[in-house]
């Protein structure tokens, strides 16, 4: 288990910092690397069993015991249909609180492994168009950072479990 | 100096919540036409504090309108005016008016003044009437009569009041500045106030929190003694009060009081009005009251949505016992600590001592914890008295309301989502059960109908009982409506607890005519839904003419369960233990398959449907399922399952947490839990399970019937 801090890279911050910035935790999946809104991360922690919940979609890889209270930990890979994932030392699950109309919910999302913070400004955040895509609804929008593209998610769509 | 009173507000309203109640309780104990001296005294120092303390705190609408109740209350404690029942009817309204300005307060919204205003001029009425009328010796014509005690007062006399608190008057919660203020209310703000300074020390060694002030106040105003007195009232004791008469000369004054006299004849004819016909506005009263009940209660329900810290009662018994134990477990821990320092294998059979205390110790600790949240269940009852009343003569019936089993005590949070079912149920019974008294006189029947409301624990749940001896359910008329409604066909034979479960479905209602008081058809699914989501569950049972009885059953608790662990799989579930009837050995022969299926299981003399809990929950199991499979026979709402499951574990205590809180509901499963180990386990949902299997036993019973 590691903290945030840890990870935190001062090469990034400098950049923008007269300009409105947004700080994303980015992590990789099949050679993407996806942003999430470092305001939402609880905490990163190692990849242990969960409990199953039956009756629940298959991402849903169970629940997990957090200091007592119960918690559903989602298979990115899973959510996105992407090939099954092997789980390996390198996997971690990312704790997210995630503020929605009603209040908030903490969910974890297992993922292959964690990239690097970023500063976003906010201008530089593109909104695609993605068609038909299944999975354009989890996405915020695209930005390049060190000519790669980091996809940023929409976190709050990720409570619809259906 | 300034202490922020709202830290206090909290504690205001449950102190007057529980003032209304004496109130109520007082006024509904009251024999009207000889009242009990206690029992007017007690309704009278409720009304007094709670006087006392909106005033404090600056709720002045409260204060205002708990005031003309006082004074009410007040001549009738001193003798001066006789109970009456459209007095009780009047003070009985206020309660409730009172009850909602401070629930308004509490929400935080402006309180809803007209009930107020409306009841506080019934009021003034009756004061005003009645000192009018005793006052009227003779034929006098009432200009005459009303201008006679404004002449005697108008004679001239103010009063000068030197008041000189004590330093800690503050402290004590009063507000001179709030005295004046309503001084100078009382007396048209005739009023000049002085300060003395002489008391101030130098600033160095001043307290801020000391009032050193002293005051001199003159009332240019011809007053009534007793309203000075009464604004005084408070710090008496915490003060140096000098009131001393002098004559008015002043003419401008004179005129002044004689402008006054125009609104008392307004008030004094308008009180002859209704004093000539004192019994329809006796009537009148409670049919208001109830009719205002809806809107109130819709209100409420707005409100529970803003957030509210609750707090509890706990008996100080119920403290010390838990200190106590608490006392208990440091020695066994110091004692477990002393071991631990120099321990050798010699030593194993004390740890194992030492360990067991600790279990025992924790366990009582625990047990006492969570009776601190077990309330009496009077606190749901007391309310139904009134209620009872009420409805009652709405409808022009004679019921008596016998409660047993006040003192059975409950979860504070199953405790407050089950008022309003309760409140549904006995509705119910004085509006479709009990019977006119010409009615009941005609079928042989005490004219006087009975509810009766018990409660008691069993077996790890409470029941609570509601009995009327009314004409019970008609059950002919059920299943005519029921036709008609196309829940039920024409065709189908239903056993007596069927067609009386009906009654629960969404939309059914039989009473002729929609009242107010139900007949809408909303209530009972929502009664039964209600009590579900307590994990509890009701039961009917009635007979023609002799009346129905609801049986409510509830867990004791929502956060604590006796869990039976059962494995399936690699996977660990939890069976709550009150829901298991028995547990099985499979016994092949004793399986029938009924129509392809379902499997059935042959129990004695009945047939219960199995479900296998890992087909149903998708758990891996890579063995076949082996011949020796346990069968964990539970019960909900009258029906039997079967479940297969591998093993049977333990049996422990589990703290239930919610899955929905971060996940969402899941069919078959009502929580989850951490057990030992600290890896989750989920609670089944017993009867979500019965859903599940498919095929309801009763299904099963019904055909056999029929066939």
């Amino acid at each position: 288990m590691s903290t945030v801090e840890e990870l935190e890279s001062e090469d990034n911050i400098t950049e923008a910092e007269a300009v409105s910035t947004e700080q994303y935790l980015t992590f990789i999946m099949e050679e993407e690397e996806y942003g999430v809104d470092i305001l939402a991360v609880q905490e990163i922690r190692g990849w242990e069993s969960a409990t199953p919940v039956p009756n629940s979609p298959d991402y849903i890889k169970g629940v997990i015991n957090l200091r007592g209270t119960i918690v559903p930990i989602m298979d990115l890979r899973g959510r996105f249909e992407l090939t099954k994932p092997e789980y390996g030392p390198e996997t971690v699950v990312i704790v997210l609180k995630i503020e929605f109309e009603k209040g908030s919910r903490i969910m974890g999302i297992i993922v292959d492994a964690i990239s690097d913070v970023y500063d976003v400004p906010i201008d530089d955040i593109k909104r695609t168009g993605f068609g038909d895509n299944q999975n354009a609804r989890f996405i915020k929008g695209l930005v390049t950072v060190n000519k790669h593209m980091v996809i940023l998610l929409k976190l709050e769509q990720f409570l619809t479990f259906d | 100096m300034s202490i922020d009173l709202s830290q206090f507000h909290q504690v205001f309203y449950e102190e007057s919540y529980e003032g209304l109640d004496a109130m109520e309780q007082g006024l509904l104990e009251m024999d009207v036409e000889a009242p009990d001296d206690e029992v007017i005294n007690t309704i009278f120092r409720a009304a007094h504090s709670i006087k006392g303390g909106s005033g404090t705190f600056g709720f002045n609408q409260v204060a205002e309108f708990t005031h003309v109740v006082e004074t009410l209350l007040d001549e009738v404690r001193s003798g001066d005016r006789a109970m009456n029942q459209s007095i009780m009817d009047l003070l009985l309204v206020s309660v409730d008016c009172i009850r909602s300005l401070l629930q308004d307060l509490q929400a935080g919204d402006d309180p809803d003044l007209t009930q107020a205003t409306d009841l506080k001029s019934q009021f003034e009425a009756i004061l005003n009437g009645e000192s009018a009328s005793s006052e009227s010796v003779g034929e006098v014509n009432s200009e005459d009569n009303t201008a006679e005690p404004i002449a005697n007062e108008g004679g001239g006399k103010g009063y000068k009041i030197h008041f000189v608190p004590e330093e800690t008057l503050l402290q004590t919660g009063n507000e001179p500045t709030r005295m004046f203020r309503q001084l100078a209310e009382v007396s048209d703000d005739c009023i000049e106030v002085s300060a003395n300074l002489e008391r101030l020390p130098s600033l160095t060694a001043m307290n801020p929190e000391h009032c050193y002030l002293a005051w001199d106040i003159t009332i240019n105003k011809a007053i009534d003694r007793s309203e000075i007195d009464e604004v005084f009232e408070w710090v008496i004791d915490d003060a140096e009060v000098v009131i001393t008469e002098f004559d008015l000369s002043d003419s401008t004054i004179e005129e002044q009081a004689s402008e006054q006299i125009e609104e008392p004849i307004a008030q004094a004819v308008s009180s002859e009005v209704e004093s000539i016909a004192p019994e329809p506005a006796a009537d009148k009263a409670p049919v208001e009251n109830t009719a205002e009940k809806e809107p109130a209660k819709a209100k409420a329900k707005a409100k529970a949505s803003t957030p509210e810290s609750s707090s509890i009662r706990v008996s100080i018994d119920k403290v010390d016992s838990l200190i106590n134990m608490v006392g208990e477990l440091v020695i066994t821990q110091s004692m477990l600590g002393q071991l631990g320092q120099n321990f050798d294998i010699t030593r194993v059979q004390r740890l194992q001592e030492g360990l067991a205390q600790l279990e025992h110790n924790t366990r009582e600790l625990q047990e006492s914890v969570m009776k601190i949240r077990m309330m009496p269940i009077s606190f749901v009852f007391s309310r139904f008295p009134r209620l009872v009343r009420d409805v009652s003569r709405t409808l022009d019936k004679k019921i008596d309301l016998v409660l047993s089993g006040e003192n059975t005590e409950l979860d504070k949070t199953v405790m407050e989502k089950i008022g309003d079912p309760m409140v549904h149920l006995i509705r119910n019974s004085i509006d479709h059960g009990i019977e006119m008294p010409d009615v009941r006189i005609a079928a042989g029947k005490p004219e006087t109908g009975t509810v009766e409301l018990n409660a008691f624990h069993q077996s790890g749940n409470i029941v609570i009982e509601i009995k009327d001896d009314g004409a019970g359910l008609n059950k002919e008329r059920i299943q005519q409506k029921a036709i008609e409604n196309g829940l039920i066909d024409e065709s189908t034979t239903l056993a007596d607890e069927q067609i009386f479960d009906l009654i629960f479905q969404p939309g059914f209602s039989t009473a002729d005519a929609v009242s107010d008081l139900s007949g809408r058809g909303v209530g009972m699914d929502v009664v039964r839904r209600n009590i579900a989501s307590l994990n509890g569950s009701i039961e009917v049972s009635s007979e023609t003419g002799k009346g129905s009885r609801f049986v409510i059953r509830l867990p004791l608790t929502l956060a604590i369960l006796d869990g039976q662990l059962v494995k399936v799989g690699e996977e660990i579930f939890i069976f709550p233990l009150v829901s298991i009837v028995e547990s099985i050995q499979m016994d092949d022969t004793a399986i029938n398959n009924v129509g392809g299926h379902s499997d059935v299981l042959q129990l004695r003399d009945e047939y219960v449907p199995i479900v296998q809990l890992h087909e149903i929950f998708s758990v891996n199991k890579d063995e076949p399922p082996a011949d020796d499979n346990i069968v964990v026979v539970v019960e909900t709402d009258g029906e039997k399952v079967g479940v297969v499951v591998d093993e049977l574990l333990g049996q422990q205590q589990v703290v239930i947490k919610s899955l929905e809180e971060n996940f969402k509901k899941v069919e078959g499963i009502s929580g989850a839990t951490i057990l030992g180990d600290g890896t989750v386990a989920l609670i089944v949902d017993v009867s979500g399970l019965s859903k599940m299997s498919g095929t309801s036993i009763k299904q099963i019973d019904s055909a056999h019937k029929a066939a």
